[in-house]
């Protein structure tokens, strides 16, 4: 622990494609992509409540996929499309799956919601019209401590039925 | 903000590459695959290294053949569980994997990764400064068990889910080392201790795990732990069987979480082997199986009701195999 | 009524979904230092001598601070100020804050913090009631408070409770546990400092801005004015933000000395740490009732946990007895708490502050004594209940109450008496009760709880208020109230909140009081506001209805000058004649019923909660789907509480300080929760609104836990209600044993004499 910070830092330029635009960074490459997106890109809408791959919070989608950022290296996903919360509207149209989720109050604090919504998202790309149970499942991986998820699965029952 | 202690990330581009960097920097530098395992230990400062050797050339496959299945290393555990032909013939290999923690990490975390995963312990598996002030162990920093105070060894648990299925269908792993390429069975993996717990060479990657179909194959998976999602296994059983009618030709039960390694129940086999799966059989095996797990008080809940659950998943699986259609392709 | 009623997102929802909104942590303004705090790796120990050099020398390092740089004292209560920013003299449980550094990155100040040198002289910790109860072996853990260990104890006695006891056909007694735990919001704690001129401005993830800036005066020895507090979005409280903190407190010094933006945010560890939350209680109940199950009296004892300092400890030990006779009549009633000190982390106010607690055992303890009588546990609670309009024995001043229709909805959906017997299978009944804001402010002081302003002017309304949103929507409500008297829409409304320098003082979102107490206040500014509207649009011979907003205030502002108006709410003083009676009082309760159905496996002791069926009197829903949230938030926690969630320690130390191992319930663990809003129209709430963010957890716990009797046979007297316990009541039970697992006694605790206050004349009869 000691003297581990007064080693040289091993810096990669590297090319990340965040919400389809490129971005150039020069990192060191013990920065996880959640530091990276938070610090060094300002894209604040991805949080963090453990940076242990415990809680979900952090969650952004990798090639349309969800991915915990605590716990990617920026330098592993050089080139795959990353998605953050930013990124899901399109201009300054909310994704269905936002305008429910505001609708019907499925985000209290707030603070889990970018992790969920990306989530959410995956899933009803893979899967347009899940069932309850698929939902819970695709969901497990993200914790919320306000809404005990009621409402949230049900925003993403109603973001389905109408994207449907 | 836990963050990354500061390191160098080689990328190799082959296993025999990944092997001989791993050879030459030695025990400051690991592999790393998902990094779903490694990253949360080195921001609690569990390993000390200066070095990563990213494994991301392993292949993505997953192989079917006539006899045999083979799933490169770099397979991740979410392609795993749902994988058609892994759940056709090794249904309890796609079900551990899908089992494994949350959707998102599945998608990170590789099946080798999952083979080589860290032994745990609620002691260890803590940061620098929790451990600072409960006193270093053994497995890291200190020289005693935390646990087992007066035990010269230490007990952390094997928690990987995928490695005791793995071991009950007989499974093969690829290894990649400097000196070439060998086939080492998943069983031969592991060792019964908490700090050295593989038996491989520091510097052999695993490269694939093959798994042999049989007909009348029925393997079942059945974990244990406190919330449906999130939680390591705090005991976990493995089955898988070759039947012929109703009756198990052979078959082989593999524990999770209750050892330092994925714990063999072999009376169990031997007493199952010609018997049908009838309620009483299930019972009496699941006792047998049930006897040499000795988990002690490093995980979630207490250990003489996690000893006690043994014997439950033993039979929940045993009980799911019965009601499963078997076979390779079927 | 066009806007309240109705189901509108919140106005806030927009930034909530897009990633936007900006808490603490989001924050980075240009040449922002970092700060760690280096805390204590014992729980209990003299701090001989700090040698920070090393860590000085460290490049990147800007500041280290310790102790005797941040002397003075503080804590949330006037009467426990007990806590300081950094202790240079003792630690008191593993995490006290020891040391603090600045640097220019996150990871140069941990390295810094590590280099640091302290020297501890160990002294023996004391981890439990019964340890604080006995002679210390070292030295006591602070300075104050009762003997050994005890930090308060509580006696009051109302009406005659002996006579009640002897008119008792039947006596029973209890002894139940509650595990303590901790709030566990999703957002760590984060502060971050700058210092401009002479002036200090903090943002925060706070529930009280207002007792943030007050405990910062103190600290940093400035002037309020001097300093500038503002609420940061917010990303979770649930209670566990509530006191001023020593990083808040930090963050302002270090960014004093070094003339730069500081900030810090806790790891989840730290958050630990930090803590506040549910105080573990060991409870002992003793009531008596007639042979129909009348209540004659009771008698209930507490003992709290309280970690290693005061925190909100004072009012959470009289909170633990406070509200048991707002749900039943108690005809007599005595009560007897207990705090002690014990190197933990200190707990202090989560959802259902102090209440819960009890809940649980009052609850359990009527179900037993019903059975005890052979009558039907529900039917024998609901003889009981409190009536509208009356005074509770120990003073308290009920007004709306709808706990019988709450009762009845549950009953009736949930199938609750016609329920299919089976083994495993259970349905578990509870009530409960709570405050719509605390009726004291927490210093004593006459001035208003909540202030609200006004303003019209060309460009539309801004309200601007005190409040602190945490997500429960008090923003939501406070536009909803101006709008609704305005005739507009809630997002017309521009709010300005939680900021001391530019709103007017609300005291924080603490026990339930925001919507009760802001949105009263809003409906004064906002009625007066209307009527300097309405007088103008007359002036020029139309009716306000009639003219669009627009031109009602370009009337108006010709008319009036610069439009502003101010509302405030103080609660009504209805505090009882004696010493303590502070706390409890409360201007409105909500109250809530439940039923949980689940399955036990006997075998494994493993518990599936099926449904959830819950009924909340809220008085009126201002937003109904703000109410739903705040119920199905709470039954959440609630089931979290009563199953796995536990703060534990083993030698001196936190066991699992992470979100892996301190269980929080997944997706997959919540199971369906059918909610039934009950309006019964509170006279003194805006709208006839009462609380909805604390109540409905209260009921979860103890229905969890008689449901687990109904399936298994069992009693579970303490939670969390896990299945190694199950398990063991189980075995308990096959052996001919009692078939229960908990406390086996209380302990002997040399309370005080009670004071004896006579109940209110006429209580209960509705004639005072
Ligand atoms: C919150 C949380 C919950 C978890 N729950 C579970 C669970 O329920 N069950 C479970 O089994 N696991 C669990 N894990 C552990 C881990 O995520 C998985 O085991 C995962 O499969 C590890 O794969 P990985 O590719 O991410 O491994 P990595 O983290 O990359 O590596 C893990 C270890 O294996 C070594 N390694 C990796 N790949 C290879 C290879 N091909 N050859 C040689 N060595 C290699 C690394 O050097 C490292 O020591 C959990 C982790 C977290 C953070
Ligand atoms: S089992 Fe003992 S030695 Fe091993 S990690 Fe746990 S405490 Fe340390
Ligand atoms: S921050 Fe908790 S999983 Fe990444
Ligand atoms: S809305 Fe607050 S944690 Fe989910």
């Amino acid at each position: 622990m000691k003297e581990e910070i007064l080693r040289d830092v091993e810096r990669a330029v590297l090319t990340l494609n965040v919400n389809g635009e490129p971005a150039q960074l020069l990192v060191p490459v013990h920065k996880t992509l959640l530091e990276v997106l938070r610090e060094d890109m300002q894209l604040t809408g991805t949080k963090h409540g453990c940076e242990l791959g415990e809680c979900g919070t952090c969650t952004v989608l990798i090639d349309g996929k969800p991915h915990l950022s605590c716990l990617v290296l920026p330098i592993q996903v050089e080139g795959r499309a990353i998605t953050t919360v930013e990124g899901m509207a399109s201009g300054s149209d909310l994704d269905p799956l936002q305008t429910a989720f505001a609708e019907i109050g499925a985000a209290q604090c707030g603070y889990c919601t970018p992790g969920i919504l990306l989530s959410a998202r995956s899933l009803l790309e893979e899967n347009p019209r899940p069932s309850r149970g698929e939902i819970k499942e695709a969901l497990a991986g993200n914790l919320c401590r306000c809404t005990g998820y009621t409402k949230i699965v049900e925003a993403i029952e109603l973001a389905a039925g109408r994207m449907a | 903000m836990l963050r990354l202690p500061r390191f160098k990330y080689l990328r190799p581009r082959s296993a025999r590459e990944a092997a001989g960097m791993a050879a030459e920097k030695g025990a400051r530098a690991m592999f790393v695959a998902g990094g779903t395992d490694l990253y949360p230990k080195l921001k609690r400062r569990q390993f000390e290294v200066d070095t990563l050797i990213g494994l991301d050339f392993l292949g993505h496959d997953i192989r079917n053949g006539s006899t045999e299945c083979v799933i490169d290393a770099g397979v991740t555990l979410s392609a795993a569980s749902r994988d058609s032909h892994l759940k056709g013939g090794f249904g309890g290999y796609a079900e551990a994997a899908g089992l494994v923690s949350s959707p998102p990490l599945r998608n990170a975390g590789t099946i080798g990764g999952n083979l080589c995963v860290d032994t745990r312990c609620n002691y260890y598996d803590m940061t620098y400064e929790w451990r600072k002030a409960a006193g270093f162990c053994m497995k890291k920093d200190g020289d005693i068990c935390l646990v087992a105070p007066s035990s010269p060894r230490c007990w952390a648990v094997s928690s990987s889910d995928t490695a005791p299925m793995a071991i009950a269908l007989g499974g093969v792993v690829t290894l990649v080392g400097l000196d070439g390429e060998r086939e080492l069975p998943v069983s031969a993996l592991y060792r019964d201790d908490g700090i050295e717990y593989m038996a491989k060479r520091p510097d052999e990657v695993v490269t694939s795990l093959r798994l042999r179909a049989e007909p009348g194959l029925r393997s079942a998976y059945v974990k244990l732990r406190r919330r449906g999602s999130i939680d390591f296994p705090i005991a976990g059983a493995a089955v898988a069987a070759r039947m012929e009618g109703d009756t198990i030709a052979a078959c082989r039960i593999v524990l999770s979480a209750v050892a330092s390694y994925p714990l063999d129940a072999e009376a169990a086999c031997t007493f199952l082997k010609g018997r049908r799966l009838d309620r009483e059989t299930v019972q009496e095996a699941a006792e047998l199986a049930a006897k040499p797990a000795k988990p002690l008080d490093n995980a979630d809940l207490s250990h003489f009701w996690r000893k006690r659950m043994v014997r439950v998943v033993v039979e929940q699986a045993l009980e799911r195999l019965s009601d499963q259609p078997g076979g390779f392709d079927s | 009524m066009k806007v309240v009623g109705k189901p509108l997102p919140k106005v806030d929802a927009a930034p909530k979904v897009t990633g936007r909104a900006v808490y603490a942590d989001d924050m980075l303004p240009a040449r922002t230092l970092h700060c760690k705090i280096l805390r204590s790796p014992h729980p209990h120990a003299r701090i001989v001598s700090i040698d920070t050099s090393a860590a000085r020398r460290i490049p990147g390092v800007l500041a280290v601070i310790t102790g005797s740089d941040l002397p003075v004292k503080f804590g949330i209560l006037p009467v426990t100020q007990d806590e300081r920013a950094l202790e240079h003299e003792k630690a008191r449980y593993v995490g006290d804050p020891i040391v603090a550094i600045a640097a220019t990155d996150e990871e140069i100040a941990a390295a810094a913090c590590d280099a640091v040198a302290v020297e501890y002289e160990v002294l023996e910790p004391v981890m439990s009631i019964d340890a604080a109860l006995a002679t210390p072996k070292d030295e006591r853990i602070q300075d104050y408070g009762g003997p050994n260990n005890v930090h308060k104890f509580v006696a009051l006695e109302f009406g005659d409770v002996e006579g009640g006891f002897a008119r008792a056909d039947h006596v029973r007694e209890d002894v139940f546990f509650y595990q303590g735990n901790t709030h566990l919001p999703m957002e760590q704690h984060s502060a971050i400092a700058t210092y401009v001129d002479g002036r200090v401005t903090l943002w925060s993830s706070t529930q009280v801005v207002h007792y943030v800036h007050r405990a910062l005066s103190r600290v940093l020895e400035l002037p309020m004015h001097r300093i500038r507090v503002i609420g940061a979005a917010h990303g979770g409280g649930f209670g566990g933000k509530t006191d001023p903190f020593a990083h808040e407190i930090i963050v302002a010094k270090l960014a004093m000395i070094t003339g730069r933006p500081v900030k810090c945010t806790l790891t989840r560890e730290e958050v630990f740490y930090a803590h506040r939350g549910r105080h573990p209680v060991l409870m002992w109940v003793r009531t008596g009732v007639t042979h129909d199950g009348r209540i004659t009296a009771m008698h209930f004892r507490t003992a709290l946990d309280g970690g290693a300092y005061g925190s909100y400890g004072v009012a959470s030990t009289f909170y633990t007895g406070a509200l048991q006779p707002v749900t039943y009549d108690i005809p007599a009633y005595r009560f007897e708490g207990c705090r002690v000190f014990t190197n933990k982390p200190p707990c202090g106010p989560k959802r259902g502050h102090g209440t819960p607690q009890p809940r649980f055992g009052l609850e359990l303890h009527l179900e037993k004594i019903a059975r005890d009588l052979g009558l039907d546990p529900v039917d024998m609670k609901r003889r009981n209940y409190v009536k509208p309009n009356t005074r509770t024995v120990n003073w308290l001043r009920v007004t709306s109450c709808g706990l019988e229709e709450c009762t009845q909805r549950v009953l009736e959906a949930s199938g609750f008496k016609t329920r299919e017997r089976r083994p495993g299978r259970g349905m578990g009944f509870a009530i409960s009760s709570y405050l719509s804001g605390a009726g004291t402010a927490i210093y004593w002081n006459d001035m208003p709880h909540s202030e609200v302003q006004i303003k019209v002017d060309r460009g539309g309304v801004t309200a601007y208020c005190g409040a602190m949103d945490i997500g429960q929507g008090s923003d939501s409500v406070l536009a909803t109230v101006v709008a609704e008297e305005l005739g507009l829409q809630p997002s017309d409304v521009r709010l300005v909140t939680a900021d001391t320098d530019t709103t007017p003082i609300d005291l924080g979102s603490y026990s339930s009081r925001v919507t009760f107490m802001a949105g009263n206040a809003a409906l004064e500014a906002a009625r007066k506001m209307r009527e300097l509207l309405v007088q103008a649009v007359a002036g020029a011979g139309k009716r306000y209805e009639e003219v669009s907003f627009e031109e009602a205030s370009v009337l108006a502002e010709a008319r009036f000058g610069t439009l502003t108006t101010a509302g405030s709410y103080t609660p009504p003083k209805i505090a009882g004649p004696y010493k303590g009676s502070g706390v409890g009082p409360s201007p409105a309760y909500s109250y809530s019923a439940c039923v949980v159905d689940l399955d036990a496996d006997a075998r494994t002791g493993l518990i599936k909660v099926n449904k959830v069926w819950i009924a909340h009197d809220v008085g009126r829903a201002i937003n109904p789907l703000l109410v739903e949230g705040q119920v199905e938030g709470s039954v959440y926690m609630g089931l979290g509480e009563a199953l796995m969630e536990e703060q534990v320690f083993r030698k001196g130390l936190h066991k699992w300080p992470s979100m892996l191992e301190y269980k929080s319930p997944t997706f997959l663990d919540m199971p369906e929760v059918e909610t039934f809003i009950v309006e019964t129209d509170d006279p003194e709430g805006p709208y006839g609104a009462k609380e909805a963010g604390q109540g409905p957890l209260l009921p979860v716990p103890p229905a969890v836990s008689a449901a687990v009797y109904d399936a298994l046979g069992v009693w579970i007297d303490e939670v969390p209600v896990t299945p190694e316990k199950v398990v063991e009541a189980l075995r308990r039970k096959d052996k001919g044993e009692t078939p229960r697992y908990g406390p086996q006694r209380f302990p002997a605790i040399p309370y005080p004499e009670t004071i004896k206050v006579d109940g209110p004349v006429g209580h209960q009869d509705g004639t005072c």
